[in-house]
């Protein structure tokens, strides 16, 4: 009797849609997948859903709906391994730009009859409800890492991982570096490598699409960015305040920067 | 005939989250409601207060389909508001990214999301089972589009190149040269997809459809041009806001859009392809009458041939665009900040999508409106879904829902782009 194949499941949360495209946009690889693993729940692409549980799920797209607190127990409960991927699933994504203020004022802003859409107060990453086994982080993350943390997980090995800084991709590409030499202000030092430098590449500042990378000297960065290049507080908070706008070290950093609230 | 139901929870093979519920009393559909569950991301709110520079990066965030139209509408509706003119060589290299994106996302839709349904298929990887030669094609069709992509602005999810005023790095003559061979290679893959898609069966159907799409005097549309209709609407970007309006409904989290003076309307490839045809190139015209289509063509079931001969325009626009393409002087040019208000439109993939901001004399956004295609055509998909079901109440259960399916499908409605939730006159009651 052939061994019965891992069954890989794919889900969604608040998102673009731009993590699982990134499966589909896998090419040749799609295919080689769907030979090591049974694709049995991903209904972006197929209409087929086999029951779980699930070898491997792959989550996209933050928490930020009321019913998600219940779906994210479910997913959690059919899947052996969970991983989360994406900006949205490991920190809360850019519509955790909310977070930072009431969300009321947001809905009444955008809806006329905000009452018919309940939605959380706060977009959050997956692991701060359910435990996850695995984070990818990248807006979108890097399709080769995809590929690498599932075949680790088919092979019970640890799945890789680059404890660096994107300066260190930038340096081995050979690019000029933005921050010194064109006084630009780039995310480059305090974010997770695995783009591959691709917006200095651009001859344009990282804006620290892939998230925080391990301890990162986010006030070091930031006095620079004053002291050298000018930048004024509230550039301060919107730099750090972006696709990784929930993620601690980069809100701290941008709450620093905050304008005292008036007193009354 | 006895009261029924159809339900689809989670409509799969589209982009997005999606519930269809129809509900038939007496032989007479009662209700037919395409509802998109999609979570509001807030997209307008937390685009004020924002640098102008940072639209293009955080407007690409609203779809992973098709970033590059969600670019595009930016950068120019906000060049609009600032008064810049782009020289000619980053406007050529406008329209190839756009044609990256065409290719990339018509061939997803047409192999991976549309094609299934003609052949009774759950998804593309029994597609590739049956027939791997086809979904071959697809496959590179994908790709060209793309590396297109990408070779121009990075990567091909949220491209990180586009910027306003320009391009931060215009690429290099030999860095497009390559993608010359890609790109005759769409052409040969794009007619073979034609040729393919031509021969399913299509349901007879052809409703009564009000068609809107950009027009331009001397190119089929991508960028640039007037908001047309099939029914005599010619009007320039600016007044978009005078004609169209959207409007709130309780089954469904994204707004519906709707021509003040007529209601439901089409926008898409089918609506581009019926007030653009004589911009095709004279091999795409010839393709698509060998494919059987009519001028007009108002079966949405071949939407999907459309597709096909607009990935065959794609390549062949694309391959001259790489073959004539001078690097400009400056990848860029300089923008200065101002308060003002500029809009625009461009054509997305899915169909017309409508920018419009409005900026503080330091360049910050204080107000942003953002019209994507789904919404705009979600009226007028809710009408298809009537007029099919009652067509098909004979049906068995299974069978019916499919149609239904494939009858949504037909528009390949990208639903995460279709949650955005504006309001423009505010009740403070």
């Amino acid at each position: 009797m052939p061994k019965k194949k891992p069954k890989l499941a794919v889900w969604k949360f608040t998102s673009c849609d731009g993590c699982q495209l990134s499966l589909l946009y896998l090419e040749d690889e799609l295919l080689e997948l769907a030979e090591c693993v049974e694709i049995a729940y991903f209904p972006e692409a197929s209409r087929r859903r086999v029951p779980g549980p699930y070898d491997i799920s792959l989550v996209e797209g933050s928490v930020s709906l009321p019913e998600h607190l219940e779906q994210v127990q479910r997913v959690r409960r059919l899947s052996k391994v969970l991983i989360a991927f994406g900006t949205c699933a490991t920190s809360g994504g850019i519509q955790a730009l909310r977070n930072f203020t009431a969300v009321e004022d947001y809905a009444r802003l955008v809806y006329e009859r905000p009452e018919l859409i309940p939605v959380l107060a706060e977009s959050t990453p997956i692991s701060q409800h359910v435990p996850v086994d695995l984070e990818l982080q990248g807006c979108p993350p890097n399709r080769a890492q995809v590929v690498a943390a599932v075949a680790a997980c088919l092979h019970g090995a640890p799945p890789p991982r680059t404890p660096a800084s994107v300066c260190l991709e930038c340096k081995r590409a050979g690019h000029i570096c933005v921050l010194v030499s064109r006084g630009l202000p780039c995310l480059g030092p305090v974010t997770q490598a695995g783009c591959g430098a691709l917006c200095p590449g651009w001859h344009r500042p990282c804006y620290g699409c892939f998230g925080p990378k391990e301890t990162p000297k986010t006030s070091s960065l930031a006095r620079w960015f004053t002291e050298r290049l000018g930048a004024k507080e509230a550039e301060l908070v919107r730099a750090f305040r972006l696709f990784y706008a929930n993620a601690p070290a980069f809100r701290l950093e941008s709450e620093a920067h905050e304008e005292p609230p008036r007193p009354g | 005939m006895k009261s029924r139901r159809v339900q689809v929870d989670y409509l799969a093979r589209v982009e997005g989250e999606a519930r269809l519920v129809l509900k038939v009393r007496d032989g007479r559909v009662m209700v037919a409601e395409f509802a998109i569950f999609e979570p509001p991301r807030f997209f307008e709110a937390f685009l004020r207060g924002r640098d102008f520079r940072e639209a293009p990066d955080l407007t690409a965030r609203i779809c992973g389909i098709c970033p590059v139209a969600y670019q595009m509408s930016a950068v120019h509706a906000l060049e609009a508001a600032l008064g810049v003119e782009v020289p000619r060589p980053v406007r050529e290299l406008r329209r190839l990214l756009y044609c990256g994106e065409w290719l990339a996302s018509h061939a997803l839709h047409v192999f991976f999301l549309h094609a299934p349904d003609f052949l009774g298929l759950p998804d593309a990887l029994a597609l590739a089972r049956q027939q791997p030669d086809k979904l071959r094609l697809g496959q590179l069709l994908k790709r060209v589009g793309n590396v297109v992509v990408s070779r121009l602005s990075g990567r091909e999810t949220h491209p990180v190149n586009v910027r306003v005023g320009g391009f931060y790095r215009a690429p290099r003559r030999e860095e497009l040269l390559p993608l010359a061979e890609d790109l005759k290679q769409a052409m040969e893959a794009a007619q073979a997809a034609l040729r393919w898609v031509a021969g399913f069966e299509f349901p007879d159907f052809a409703p009564d459809y009000e068609f809107v799409a950009l027009s331009h005097p001397g190119e089929y549309p991508m960028n640039e041009g007037r908001v047309a209709s099939s029914r005599g609407l010619d009007i320039p970007v600016t007044a978009y806001e005078e004609h169209f309006m959207e409007e709130q409904l309780p089954h469904t989290h994204a707004l519906h859009s709707r021509l003040k003076a007529r209601g439901a309307y089409l926008v898409g490839p089918l609506a581009r392809y019926n007030l653009n045809f004589a911009r095709l190139s004279p091999t795409a015209q010839a393709a698509a009458r060998e494919a059987g289509l009519t001028l007009p063509e108002t079966n949405p079931f071949k939407s999907i041939l459309v597709r096909a001969v607009e990935m065959l325009y794609a390549a062949e626009e694309a391959l001259r665009l790489v073959m004539a393409y001078e690097e400009p002087e400056l990848p860029a040019v300089a923008v200065t900040p101002r308060a003002a208000v500029g809009m625009a439109a461009t054509e997305a993939p899915r169909g017309l999508l409508y920018h419009r901001y409005e900026l503080d004399a330091g360049g910050l956004i204080s107000a942003a409106k953002i019209v994507p295609p789904t919404s705009q055509n979600q009226k007028r998909l809710e009408e298809d879904l009537r007029e099919v079901a009652e067509r098909h109440l004979d049906l068995p259960q299974e069978e019916l829902t499919w149609r239904l399916e494939q009858t949504v499908r037909n528009y390949d409605p990208c639903i995460s782009c279709a949650t955005h939730f504006l309001r423009l006159h505010m009740d403070r009651g």
